[in-house]
């Protein structure tokens, strides 16, 4: 009930498992209990999207669900984007591009952007920025964000679609 | 931890549900989407001493046309209809209503029976139930009963719903094929609620008239037909000076709420322009 429950979930394709109370956020899950501390704790109301992760396979504020209601999810956070040492065509465009300042918001911004190029490979410009948004940066003023996600879309799409 | 104690449950069916809640007797609170229920939770606001999940009950989450109706599950995600062939097709109106609400992550989890059960002022799934006058099913202890738009907003984060009750499925009316529809909103920022907002659906009818349907968002404390607005618009058409007439006319029947973000007065000068826009628009897209 209000006791520490036992929750387990696949997290960047491993199974995890961990003790939380319900009222544990899944943020704090993701940092406290598994140590994945990529996924960052901004507002913790849901407005800034740092901390927003896939759950089965779309964009979710993990600030905004408890980590029992995660229990039997597939969760991707930043740190399951590289394959090994390559980094994901869309680290690759916001380090190219010089996407990011302190750094901060970027988590939420690559994750909102890999589940928004799903839904849409071939964005306009305009339609980059609405969907970037969904992510606050207090930092780059957007710029160089809009591009680096362009960028990304491109290759995306040459290299066959969305992975 | 940020939000304080509760205990939780989650439940496989409507029926498990509504046994919970007659036992927490008025202390838990359902949880659908969350996305506003859990920050009001994280900030402390709310403090259920039970929270019943929804989101493990199984048969909430469909959208199906069923004659000229459009029933949509509970929990059904805003994503989902976002994405809906179906709503595309039929509802118009609810899919571009729902692309204004938050964030494409936010709409991934927030439901529209959570939208509805919800009740700010300023949603935007509440303003197209009353512009299409559709209706809501809940399920309590003495079992099912529908609900219209009309009644079901009582004040700010307040419905017709009894603590002991679900809001299963929403009911919509289908849009006809011919139909034009717009919404205008004014908010500060991308994605944040609406300091106003209108909805309108225009649909030809018999000797080359129209049915006109108005309804407002964050205007009011409760989403609202401007009916006096639409008869303006059915019995003259949508000529300029006309569409002037109902928008003035608009800003004389509502009763804004004034609050730090907006005056109660520029609430109502909105409704003005916006329901100008809206209904130039709809008129335009129907040739």
């Amino acid at each position: 009930m209000s006791s520490p429950v036992e929750v387990r979930m696949i997290v960047n394709g491993t199974p995890r498992a961990g003790r939380c109370e319900p009222r544990k956020l899944l943020i704090d899950f993701l940092r406290e209990e598994l140590g994945l501390t990529g996924t960052h704790a901004g507002c913790e109301h849901g407005v800034c999207g740092a901390c927003t992760i896939l759950v089965d396979g779309v964009a979710a504020r993990s600030c905004l669900m408890f980590a029992v209601q995660a229990d039997g999810a597939t969760l991707t956070t930043v740190e399951g984007l590289a394959d090994g040492d390559e980094l994901h065509p869309l680290q690759q465009a916001f380090h190219r591009h010089h996407a990011l300042q302190c750094g901060f918001c970027t988590p939420g911004m690559l994750i909102a952007a890999l589940d928004f190029l799903a839904t849409n490979p071939e964005p306009s410009e305009a339609e980059i920025r609405d969907a970037l948004s969904a992510v606050l940066c207090r930092c780059t003023g957007y710029q160089n964000i809009v591009k680096a996600v362009a960028d990304a879309a491109e290759k995306m799409r040459a290299a066959g679609g969305a992975s | 931890m940020k939000p304080a104690k509760f205990d939780y449950h989650a439940p496989a069916s409507v029926e498990e549900a509504l046994a919970l809640l007659r036992r927490y007797d008025g202390e838990a609170r359902l949880l659908a989407g969350g996305q506003s229920l859990v920050p009001m939770m994280n900030f402390r606001l709310v403090a259920p001493a039970a929270l019943i999940d929804l989101n493990r009950v199984a048969g909430l989450d469909y959208v199906v046309a069923d004659g000229a109706t459009v029933r949509i599950g509970a929990m059904t995600r805003q994503r989902a209809i976002e994405f809906s062939p179906l709503i595309a097709a039929r509802l118009p109106l609810l899919r571009d209503a729902v692309r204004r609400i938050g964030h494409l992550p936010t709409r991934s989890r927030g439901t529209i029976g959570g939208s509805l059960a919800h009740a700010d002022p300023a949603a935007e799934i509440p303003m197209v139930l009353r512009a299409l006058d559709g209706q809501v099913v809940a399920r309590g202890p003495a079992g099912e009963r529908r609900i219209a738009a009309a009644d079901l907003f009582v004040s700010p984060l307040t419905t017709a719903l009894a603590s002991d009750e679900i809001l299963t499925e929403i009911r919509l009316p289908a849009m006809p094929d011919n139909a034009a529809h717009a919404i205008e909103e004014f908010a500060r920022r991308q994605g944040d609620f609406a300091l106003a907002a209108i909805a309108v659906t225009v649909a030809p009818a018999a000797g080359g008239r129209h049915t006109v349907r108005l309804a407002t968002g964050g205007v009011g404390p409760v989403p609202q037909r401007l009916v006096g607005a639409e008869a303006i618009l059915e019995q003259q058409g949508f000529g300029a000076d006309t569409i002037e007439a109902a928008a003035a006319r608009a800003a004389e029947l509502v009763e804004p709420l004034g609050d730090p973000h907006a005056s109660a007065d520029f609430r109502r000068h909105l409704t003005a322009v916006l329901t100008r826009r809206a209904v130039t628009a709809a008129s335009r897209a129907l040739a």
